[in-house]
């Protein structure tokens, strides 16, 4: 096995007492003494620091902004070419049959386009841009680390260092200066809270974090609450909830296809697992992601099988993200189902520890984002 | 009072045995979400599956330790599954079960060998 790797904050994670576990190769903080529960809680009433310096950061750089989008484009199902500067926007890498390699945010920072990618799948990410993108620059950023603030105070907080973030809007990205480093800024996160995510040069990092952290209303979250609180607002992990035998329609994700890439768009297709996407586009998936609510407290963790019936019959689908929302006070999941039985209301049974036990087909996020749009 | 290696704490109390989680398996635990506790009147074998927690990271199973009959369950726990966070070594116990042996008692540790094994 090969050694873990660290991130900048790694000192000051141990300082305070985080318990560090192996997550995509980097040891990294599941939890702080506070608990899971109350940084969760945390986050979403006042404000949350992240350290998600695992995660990819890459430059692509060309003869202009456009040429490196539209190279770009044959590679994700998303509007690239037309995304403004200083906006960003969520998609996805496809595959040829249509699945999904992986998640990340694009932004147009004027003369060049930046990525944010999961960890996990970084290397592989890497490797399919040198091998598919030509005229373009892939430069992998891995002198800078990357932090996230999140939760309704954390304008207030960051503004106090950085004024000019308070005038952003959700998916804005600037370039500022914070305690004298060079700082991209994005306002987005993995929460549904507001907030931003901040990338700044590793040298910069520890006091960056120091600095959010002296603010009473910040509390350090660990892994274990980003996931709680991912899930309450509906997204995907990846790995779990999408993966690369998963269609982006199958996974609910078609809003994040823009017209322009759909049949009759002027820039429809032409990337990879295009017939598959375009046709489940217009005709439907045979599953689909959706959220449920167990009744009861009982967790339905990833995994569980899920049933059209309470007993009989083999397993219609599989929960892929279940835990307990500490702020919806309830246990919830996420999974696939036939596209027959994913209408919001529709009653299944999950079965846990051999006993089938009901849930109900819910409308997603859990809890309601409060972006600032 | 004896400890089990599940770190299970068994407290005596008239002719039962009081059975709950310790301290330090509650804190390595996380906050717990749910609880699922046995029947009362069930007879259990050591190491039956009893008790089923949750916490915020997993599902752990709470095992009977020795044989006997549960005789009561303490129900608080199934709404307030935070209590065991809060007071895993007092009224957050989990059963109380009649021992068929009680000499089966007496294979598990002091409070000092307990301590000792999770320094």
């Amino acid at each position: 096995m090969t050694a873990l790797l660290q991130t900048p904050l790694h000192a000051l994670h141990l300082e305070l007492g985080a318990r560090m576990v192996a997550f995509a190769g980097y040891e990294m903080p599941v939890q702080y003494p506070a608990g899971v529960m109350k940084e969760h809680l945390h986050t979403r009433e006042a404000a949350g620091l992240f350290d998600v310096s695992h995660m990819g950061q890459v430059i692509l750089r060309g003869e202009s902004y456009e040429a490196v989008a539209l190279a770009l484009e044959a590679l994700v199902p998303v509007d690239v070419a037309g995304l403004k500067p200083g906006r960003q926007r969520y998609g996805f890498f496809t595959n040829d049959a249509g699945g999904l390699r992986d998640d990340l945010m694009l932004a147009n920072r004027g003369d060049h386009l930046f990525l944010v990618v999961n960890a996990a799948c970084k290397q592989d990410d890497l490797a399919h841009l040198v091998a598919h993108l030509k005229d373009v620059t892939i430069e992998p950023v891995t002198d800078r680390a990357l932090l996230a603030l999140q939760g309704p105070e954390a304008e207030a907080v960051l503004s106090a260092l950085a004024p000019e973030v308070a005038a952003m809007k959700f998916m804005d990205v600037i370039t500022t200066t914070i305690l004298g480093a060079e700082a991209w800024v994005s306002r987005s996160g993995y929460t549904g809270e507001d907030g931003f995510e901040i990338s700044v040069p590793e040298a910069g990092a520890e006091a960056l974090a120091r600095a959010l952290l002296e603010d009473d209303r910040v509390l350090p979250v660990g892994l274990g609450a980003r996931d709680s609180l991912r899930l309450e607002a509906g997204l995907c992990l990846y790995g779990h909830d999408i993966d690369t035998a998963t269609s982006p329609v199958e996974a609910a994700l078609t809003w994040a296809i823009q017209k322009v890439r759909r049949s009759d768009g002027a820039r429809a297709g032409g990337f990879p697992g295009a017939e598959r996407i375009l046709s489940e586009i217009h005709n439907g998936a045979e599953r689909r992601r959706v959220g449920l609510r167990p009744e009861g407290r009982a967790p339905m963790r990833e995994g569980t099988p899920l049933y059209a019936g309470e007993t009989g019959g083999d397993p219609v689908g599989e929960v892929t993200s279940g835990a307990f929302g500490p702020t919806l006070g309830a246990p919830m999941s996420m999974g696939y189902l036939p596209s027959e039985l994913a209408a919001s209301g529709t009653k299944v049974w999950g079965e846990v520890r051999g006993k089938r036990l009901p849930a109900t087909v819910a409308d997603l996020p859990f809890v309601p984002a409060r972006f600032k749009r | 009072m004896k400890f089990t290696e599940e770190h299970e704490w068994l407290r005596p109390e008239d002719d039962v045995i009081v059975v709950g989680i310790t301290e330090h398996a509650a804190e390595q635990l996380g906050d717990i979400v749910f609880v699922e506790l046995p029947e009362v009147g069930t007879e259990v074998s050591k190491d039956d599956e009893c008790v089923v927690i949750e916490s915020v990271k997993a599902a752990s199973d709470i095992l009977a330790p020795i044989d006997g009959e549960i005789v009561e369950v303490n129900e608080v726990l199934i709404d307030n599954p935070a209590k065991v966070n809060d007071d895993p070594m007092g009224d957050a116990w989990f059963f109380k079960i009649k021992p068929a042996d009680a000499s089966q008692l007496d294979d598990y540790m002091s409070e000092a060998e307990y301590k000792d094994m999770i320094s």
